[in-house]
Formats: structure tokens, C-alpha cells, sequence
């Protein structure tokens, strides 16, 4: 076999390997996502409920609370990020990342101080490589996260929230995650979840405009708010968790079956140029043979005479 | 018949329980309340305890719930809680052995979880 074709005969077989693991790779994350978006349904009820009893509290009653409350003069600003411990996912992480970064420098230019909080390795990376500070990380759960995990990093937020600003306290609270939008659409998107815009909370439950019946509160309205807002953080936080798990089995996903086509592809292409040089090898074996043949019969057709 | 009420117990990741019921007691931080079809809309923080609710089919369910939310209004009540757990789920032999653990540990939060489940448990037979 000539040196060509045996590169690329070897070429051919570990492009086909790479094939496999993508290929494989892809299905992981098809049952995933399958299994990320279960996860995001079941726990859709409890969400609605606490958004809904948010929104009860926050127009039935005159409370002033300071999860609900803006601050007059905002001068700092918490941004949770939450990225995926693994690569593989196309744009993935660098969307939600360059969504964080327009927020921080849209609340900079507001005059704001700006606290990261970053969820997933990823996003740690691209923070630590370019020396920013990370006021919190956490990692090893964005491919399935759990209800712990979500009051994990809601705590010191809450507590962040709870404090002066004098003392190291922030105003706001902001979270960007990617949302889980179709198989095919995962957008990052930021929003704020401090204080709690209860015009923006109504719409998204469908509750505008509907007509709020006047609750009774057991203990007191001040108390039934500051109970219900730390668990409104953490089931906001816990259903962002889950749809960014799920957005990023989706995209590694579409990643990966992209890098699927592209080895067939390559394939195909190698193998069409394989077999040009082997039949260019034996094209010429022919020619060899024959001119060979073709000269040894004029040799011995010269010898007669 | 007697009047009915829709009742939803959920917890944080996924629905526990969801059903018509004739009444349902629950434990507010302000003592216990029952609440009967036709109450008047309610919101109120619950602790930590049995729920017992009273199917309109004359059963009767008891979940644990630790923490969490009543809200009552329309006829439809909802129950939050971060964990909640039906009587019948709960294994009871291994809930003693987490209380017991958590007495020699002392670790208080983890006594009173075992013990609401035991509670609820025992409430339920």
C-alpha cells in the first residue's frame, strides 16, 4: 500500500472514533435534557404558588418590606451568574456570560457597585482568568441541580440583601441564566429578583388583572412576607438552576450533532480522496507493467534482426 | 353532600399530594387551624408538623411538612412546603434511627425533622 493511502486510511479511522464519542455524547445529553425539563415541569407547581402568594401579599396589604422596596438611591448591586461546570456546549456559556458582563457595565454606568456571584465552573474560569473579583462561587451541580443546592446560593444573597449598604449590603438583585425556551432556543436572559417588582411578577403568572381576594394573615402580613420572600429567592433561583441545566444539555446536544455531521462529512470527504489515490497507485502499477512489458518486447523483437 | 375543597400540597420538587377535601388541619406559627369550605381567604406561615386533611370520600391523609406556606382562597387550598412527605412514604424504622443519630449528634433541626415525620407517621395509622 502506498504512503498516501495508508495516511489517509489512518485518518479515516480516527476521525471515525471521534464520531462515535460525539455521537454518544449527543444521546447523553438527549436523555438529559429529557430528563432536565421533567424536572423543570414538576417543579413549576410550587413556583406558581409562591409567585402567586407574592403577589397576594404584596397588593393586598400596605406592608413596606425591604425585599419589596426600591431604594431610593441604589449604590450597589448583586449579579448572580449561572454557567455550566463543563464546556461542550457551543455558545452556551459565553452567552451567559457576555449577558452578565452588558448588566454589570449597564448598573456601572448607573453608578452602581457591582458583587458577582457565579454559578459553574465556566463562569468561574473566565472571571479568575481575567483576575475580576468573585464575591461567590459555587460548582459541581449544574447538571442536576437540587432544591439544596438552590438554598445554597440563595443564602448569602438573601443576607446580602438583608444588610445595610453601609455594612456591605446590596440594593438589588439580579440573575442571569439561560432560559430553556425549545429544544432549539435557549436565550440568555437576566432579570431582577430584588426587590421583588410585583407588576412584573403578576404578568409573568397571568394573574394581571385578575382580582386578588383579601387575604387573612396568619401571624401578620410583615410576618407571612418575610417568611414567603427568602423561599420566592431560593424557588427562583432553584427553577433558573434547572432550566440552565436543561439549556445546556440542549445546546451540548445540538453541539455535539453538529460535530457528528461534520466527522461524516470528513469521512466521506477522505474516503472519495482515498480511494483517488488508490486507484492512482494502480493506475500506475498498470502503466509500470506495461511499459515494462512493452520495452522487454522490443528488447527482445530488436534481437532478431 | 357536603361542600368540598381542592387542596395541592407541594413541595419544592414536586407535587405531593392533590385532591377534594372536606377539611384540613394544619399547624400555623400561631397554633393550629382548620380550614373547612367557605373559609375566609387565608395566608398564613406554617411550622413544622402534620398535616392532616380529610378526603371527601371520609379517608383521611397525613403528610409531613416541614415549613412552608397555607393559602386558602376560591375554595382552593394550597400547601408549600420545602419538604413534604405523605404518612404512608415515610419508612418508620429508618426515621427512628435518623432520631436517635441526631440526638447522640445534637443536632437539633435534624431531631425535630425525624420527629414530625414519626408524628406523622403514628397520626396516619
Amino acid at each position: 500500500m502506498g504512503a498516501q493511502l495508508r495516511v489517509y486510511k489512518r485518518r479515516i479511522r480516527s476521525v471515525t472514533a471521534t464520531k462515535k464519542i460525539t455521537k454518544a455524547m449527543e444521546m447523553i445529553a438527549a436523555s438529559r435534557v429529557v430528563k432536565a425539563q421533567r424536572k423543570v415541569a414538576a417543579s413549576t407547581p410550587y413556583a406558581q404558588e409562591l409567585t402567586r402568594a407574592v403577589t397576594a401579599v404584596g397588593t393586598g396589604s400596605n406592608t413596606k418590606h425591604p425585599l419589596t422596596t426600591e431604594a431610593e438611591n441604589p449604590t450597589r448591586a448583586a449579579v448572580l451568574l449561572l454557567t455550566s461546570d463543563r464546556g461542550l456546549a457551543g455558545a452556551f456559556n459565553a452567552n451567559a456570560i457576555k449577558a452578565a458582563e452588558q448588566l454589570t457595565e449597564r448598573l456601572e454606568r448607573e453608578g452602581r457597585q457591582v458583587d458577582t456571584y457565579i454559578v459553574g465552573r465556566r463562569g468561574v474560569a473566565h472571571y479568575n482568568f481575567r483576575d475580576r473579583t468573585i464575591t461567590e462561587s459555587w460548582t459541581g451541580f449544574t447538571d442536576e441541580p437540587s432544591y439544596a443546592d438552590a438554598k445554597k446560593v440563595a443564602a448569602p444573597l438573601i443576607e446580602a440583601i438583608e444588610k445595610d449598604t453601609a455594612n456591605g449590603g446590596v440594593d438589588e438583585l439580579h440573575i442571569v441564566y439561560t432560559e430553556f425556551v425549545s429544544m432549539m432556543t435557549q436565550t440568555a436572559v437576566e432579570s431582577q429578583l430584588l426587590p421583588v417588582r410585583l407588576d412584573e411578577v403578576a404578568e409573568q403568572t397571568q394573574t394581571k388583572g385578575e382580582i386578588l381576594p383579601l387575604y387573612d394573615f396568619e401571624p401578620s402580613a410583615e410576618e407571612v412576607l418575610d417568611a414567603l420572600l427568602p423561599r420566592y429567592v431560593e424557588s427562583r433561583i432553584y427553577n433558573a438552576l434547572l432550566q440552565s441545566a436543561a439549556s445546556k444539555h440542549a445546546a451540548t446536544r445540538r453541539a455535539m450533532k453538529s460535530a457528528t455531521d461534520n466527522a461524516g462529512e470528513l469521512i466521506e470527504t477522505l474516503t472519495r480522496l482515498a480511494n483517488q489515490a488508490r486507484q492512482a497507485e494502480i493506475t500506475q502499477e498498470i502503466s509500470e507493467i506495461v511499459g515494462g512489458a512493452s520495452a522487454l518486447a522490443d528488447a527482445t523483437a530488436g534481437s532478431d534482426y | 353532600m357536603a361542600a368540598e375543597l381542592h387542596v395541592e400540597l407541594v413541595a419544592a420538587d414536586r407535587q405531593v399530594w392533590s385532591g377534594e377535601a372536606t377539611l384540613v388541619v394544619a399547624r400555623t406559627t400561631s397554633g393550629d387551624i382548620g380550614v373547612m369550605p367557605g373559609h375566609q381567604p387565608l395566608l398564613g406561615v406554617l411550622e413544622s408538623g402534620p398535616v392532616t386533611i380529610r378526603t371527601s370520600d371520609g379517608e383521611t391523609v397525613v403528610a409531613a411538612v416541614h415549613g412552608g406556606f397555607i393559602s386558602f382562597a376560591d375554595n382552593k387550598l394550597s400547601l408549600l412546603a420545602e419538604i413534604a412527605e405523605l404518612a404512608d412514604e415515610i419508612d418508620v424504622q429508618r426515621t427512628e434511627r435518623e432520631l436517635e443519630r441526631a440526638k447522640a449528634e445534637g443536632d437539633a433541626h435534624a431531631e425535630r425533622r425525624a420527629d414530625v415525620r414519626l408524628r406523622a407517621a403514628s397520626a396516619a395509622r
